[in-house]
C-alpha cells in the first residue's frame, strides 16, 4: 500500500493545526508528569520550606511497605470485579434490549441514565442504601438473615464499592455493546436461525465472537476507569476502611498527598501508577489484539 | 493577595492625587465551618466589620478541615496565602514546624497596638496550643471534648436509674438493656480521639513520650503500654459478640446508631449537640466520660478537639494590626458566649463561661456544661495537656485501621495497639527527618 501524501500549500500550516493538541498534551500531561517525576525524588515538608534530594528513597520505602503491596492486590481484585460485573450486566442488558421491538428507545434511555451521575454522587447514593442503620438495602439483607455492616466487614465494604463503581459503568458498556450488536448483519443470525440454531447458540457462536473488538476495547476502558476514576466512590463511602481493605492505589496517592501532606511518597506512587498504565495498555494491545477478530 | 495588592495600589494612587482617602484593608480568613456553623462565622465577621472602619474580614469556606488546611498550604507555596486559616487540633505540629510560614499569636498580639491577656483563655484549651514555655501559638476558636450521650428513655426502660459513670457500670447497663431485649448498649465515633487519646488523658496516662510530643520532635507513641486500655478495648471487642457494642464507622458516621435509638449510649464530641437535638425523638442528655476504676480513682481532665486560627506570614505589617483586632473582637465574652450557646462548642474564655452562667443558659439546657466541666476538672498535667505529634492525621487513620481489625475480630487488642504504635512511630520518625 502506498502512503498517501498530503501537501499543504503553506509550510507552517500543518504545525499550526497540530499546535493546539500539542499544547494540551504539554500542559495537561507532560508538565504534570514531569513535576511528579521531580517530586518523587525529593523529601519536602508540607509548606515547601525545606527540600532535600533523596534519590530513590521514596520508592524503596514504598516497596518495603507491606501495606502498599497489599494495596496492589486490592486494586487488581477490585478492578477485575468492577470490569467483570459492569461488562457482564451490560452485555445481558444489551442482548435483551436488542431483542425488544416495542418501546426500544425508552428502555435504552432509561438504561443510559446512571452514566450521568458523578462517581462521588453514585458513592453517596449507594452508601445511603447500604447504611447499616438507616439503609433500605441493609434492612432488606437483615430481613433475609444477613447482618450487613461495611464499617466492620471488609468483604461488605469491597462489595459496596464494586457495586457503586460498576453500576455507573453499566450504562457506558451497555451503549457500546448495543451498538456492537446492531452492527452485526441480520443476515448472519437469520441464516443461523434457519439452520436450526436457538437464541443461546446464536449468541455464543455468532454474536459474541463478532462483539470481541467491542469487548476488548471495553476491558481497557473499564480497567482504566476502575484504576483511576473511582477515587470519588471510595472517598465518599468507605474512606479506604475497614482496616486497609478498600485502599486502592489511586486513593492512597490522594490520601498521602492531601491528608498526609507527604508529597514525595505520593509523587512516587503516581509515577508507579503511570508506569502501570503504560505497561497495561501496551500489554493489552500487543498480546490481546492478536486474538481479537476485527 | 492580588486583591489586597491592587487595593493598596489604588490607595497609593489616590494618596498621590493629594486626596487622602482611608482605604479598607481586606483580611482573608479561610475556614472549614459549613452549614449553620458557617453562617455563624459570617455573622462574627460582619459584626467585626461593622465595629470599625479600617479593616474588612472576608471569610471563605474552603471545605472540611483537611481540605481547608491543604488549600492554605498550597496557597502558601504559590505565594497567595490568606491572613488567617482555621486548622484542626491534629494539624498543630505541622503548623508549628513551619517556622517562617506562620506568625505565632503571642508575637502577633505583642506587636500589635492592642491590650491582650493570654490568661483569659481556659487552661485546658490554652495548653493544647501553647509552646512548652506557655506562649500561645494559635487562637483557640472552636473547641469541644468527647462526652457520653445517653438515651434517657431507653435507660429508664431498662431500670437504670443513674447514667453510668464507670466502665463497669457501662457493661452492667449493657446487661440490663439486653434483659429488656435491647441489643446495643453503646457505640462511639472519632475512636482514636475518644477511646485512646482522651481515655489516656482522662486516666492521667501518657499517649507518647516527651510530654506527648510537646517537648521534642523525637517523641514515641506509648499507647500500647497501658494495660488498662488494652484490657478495656479487648473487653469492648469481645462484647461485639452479643451486640453490646456496635461499631458504626469513623468520624461521626455512627451518629445514626444513637439518634435512631439503636444504641442507648454514644461517646463523641459535645459539638454534636445541635445535630442530636435536631434528629433525636427521645429524651437525651450528656454526662461525663466513664472512668475505668482499674486505672484511676478519679478522672483527670479530658482533652479538646476542634480547631484554632493560625496566622500566616508574608503580608504587609499593617494587615496584622487588623488580624489582631479581629482576634480581640472574637474573644469578647458576648461573641464567645453566643458562639458557645448556639453550637455546643465550649466557651474558650473564662469570661464567656461566666457570662453564659449569668444568662441562665445551663439551667435552660441542662448538661450543656458537661464539656467545660470535664475540661476544667483539674489543672492539666503533662499527660492531659493535649498532644503534639507530626503526621498525626495519618496516624489517626492508622489507629482507625488497626481498631477496625480489632472490632472485626481479626486481631487482639494488644496486637492492634502494638501495630498502631509501631506504624505510628514510623511516621513520627519521617516527620522528624523532614523537619529537622
Amino acid at each position: 500500500m502506498r502512503t498517501k501524501k498530503v501537501t499543504f500549500r503553506h509550510r507552517w500550516l500543518p504545525y499550526l493545526l497540530v499546535a493546539p493538541q500539542i499544547a494540551i498534551t504539554l500542559v495537561f500531561f507532560i508538565w504534570p508528569a514531569s513535576q511528579a517525576l521531580y517530586q518523587s525524588v525529593l523529601r519536602q515538608d508540607a509548606f515547601g520550606l525545606k527540600t532535600e534530594f533523596v534519590g530513590l528513597a521514596n520508592f524503596a520505602k514504598l516497596f518495603n511497605d507491606p501495606l502498599y503491596l497489599e494495596s496492589f492486590v486490592t486494586t487488581v481484585v477490585y478492578s477485575a470485579m468492577v470490569a467483570g460485573l459492569s461488562m457482564g450486566v451490560a452485555l445481558v442488558l444489551a442482548v435483551m434490549a436488542d431483542r425488544v421491538v416495542r418501546q426500544a428507545t425508552t428502555y435504552r434511555t432509561l438504561l443510559i441514565w446512571p452514566y450521568a451521575v458523578a462517581p462521588a454522587v453514585a458513592g453517596v447514593l449507594w452508601w445511603f442504601l447500604f447504611n447499616p442503620t438507616i439503609g433500605i438495602a441493609a434492612y432488606a439483607l437483615d430481613a433475609v438473615g444477613y447482618d450487613w455492616n461495611h464499617y466492620q466487614d471488609g468483604g461488605d465494604a469491597m462489595t459496596l464499592i464494586v457495586i457503586a463503581a460498576a453500576w455507573r459503568q453499566v450504562s457506558y458498556n451497555f451503549l457500546f455493546f448495543l451498538a456492537g450488536l446492531q452492527a452485526i448483519p441480520r443476515s448472519l443470525t437469520e441464516a443461523a436461525a434457519i439452520d436450526g440454531a436457538g437464541p443461546v447458540k446464536r449468541f455464543w457462536t455468532i454474536q459474541l465472537p463478532l462483539l470481541s473488538p467491542t469487548a476488548f476495547f471495553l476491558v481497557v476502558v473499564n480497567v482504566v476507569y476502575a484504576f483511576f476514576e473511582t477515587f470519588g466512590i471510595v472517598h465518599a463511602t468507605t474512606s479506604g476502611g475497614p482496616g486497609n481493605d478498600t485502599v486502592i492505589l489511586v486513593y492512597k496517592v490522594w490520601r498521602d498527598a492531601f491528608e498526609g501532606l507527604n508529597l514525595g511518597s505520593s509523587a512516587a506512587q503516581s509515577v508507579v501508577l503511570m508506569v502501570i498504565v503504560i505497561a497495561l495498555t501496551a500489554i493489552q494491545f500487543r498480546y490481546l489484539e492478536n486474538r481479537v477478530e476485527y | 493577595m492580588t486583591l489586597t495588592r491592587s487595593a493598596t495600589a489604588i490607595a497609593t494612587l489616590m494618596a498621590l492625587g493629594a486626596t487622602p482617602v482611608a482605604a479598607q484593608t481586606e483580611i482573608q480568613f479561610w475556614h472549614a465551618m459549613g452549614g449553620a456553623l458557617g453562617e455563624k462565622v459570617e455573622e462574627i465577621a460582619t459584626g467585626f466589620n461593622e465595629s470599625q472602619d479600617d479593616f474588612k474580614v472576608v471569610p471563605t469556606y474552603k471545605g472540611n478541615y483537611t481540605e481547608n488546611m491543604t488549600a492554605a498550604i498550597a496557597a502558601f507555596r504559590a505565594g497567595e496565602q490568606p491572613h488567617i486559616v482555621q486548622v484542626f487540633e491534629v494539624g498543630t505540629a505541622t503548623m508549628m514546624a513551619a517556622e517562617g510560614a506562620v506568625k505565632p499569636v503571642h508575637a502577633l498580639m505583642e506587636n500589635a497596638d492592642i491590650d491582650w491577656n493570654a490568661d483569659a483563655y481556659l487552661p485546658a484549651v490554652r495548653s493544647y496550643y501553647s509552646t512548652p514555655e506557655g506562649k500561645l501559638l494559635s487562637l483557640p476558636f472552636n473547641s469541644s471534648t468527647p462526652v457520653l450521650w445517653y438515651n434517657a428513655d431507653l435507660l429508664e426502660q431498662a431500670g437504670i436509674d443513674e447514667v453510668p459513670s464507670t466502665w463497669d457500670e457501662m457493661f452492667a447497663a449493657g446487661e440490663a438493656l439486653q434483659e429488656t431485649g435491647h441489643d446495643c448498649a453503646f457505640s462511639f465515633g472519632w475512636q482514636s480521639w475518644v477511646m485512646i487519646e482522651n481515655y489516656l488523658a482522662w486516666h492521667d496516662a501518657p499517649i507518647g513520650t516527651k510530654e506527648n510530643g510537646f517537648a521534642r520532635l523525637d517523641t514515641e507513641l506509648v499507647i500500647d503500654e497501658s494495660e488498662s486500655l488494652t484490657d478495656l478495648l479487648q473487653r469492648i471487642a469481645d462484647s461485639t459478640e452479643d451486640g453490646t457494642f456496635k461499631y458504626g464507622g469513623r468520624r461521626g458516621d455512627s451518629l445514626p446508631l444513637f439518634t435512631s435509638g439503636e444504641c442507648a449510649m454514644w461517646m463523641n464530641s459535645s459539638a454534636y449537640y445541635a445535630s442530636i437535638k435536631d434528629q433525636a425523638e427521645f429524651e437525651f442528655g450528656q454526662s461525663m466520660l466513664p472512668l475505668n476504676t482499674d486505672a484511676a480513682d478519679a478522672p483527670q481532665n479530658s482533652i479538646i478537639g476542634g480547631a484554632t486560627l493560625w496566622v500566616l506570614d508574608g503580608h504587609d505589617d499593617g494587615d496584622y494590626q487588623g488580624v489582631a483586632e479581629f482576634f480581640d473582637y472574637m474573644s469578647q465574652p458576648e461573641v464567645q458566649a453566643d458562639w458557645h450557646q448556639s453550637t455546643g462548642y465550649v466557651p474558650i474564655t473564662t469570661a464567656a463561661y461566666e457570662l453564659s452562667q449569668e444568662q441562665g443558659f445551663y439551667e435552660e439546657e441542662p448538661g450543656t456544661d458537661t464539656a467545660i466541666k470535664q475540661l476544667s476538672l483539674n489543672e492539666p498535667t503533662a499527660n492531659s495537656s493535649g498532644l503534639r505529634f507530626g503526621n498525626f492525621v495519618q496516624i489517626r487513620d492508622i489507629i482507625n485501621e488497626e481498631l477496625e481489625d480489632l472490632w472485626a475480630g481479626n486481631q487482639s487488642a494488644a496486637e492492634a495497639l502494638e501495630n498502631a504504635a509501631d506504624r505510628g512511630n514510623d511516621l513520627l520518625r519521617e516527620f522528624e527527618d523532614s523537619n529537622s
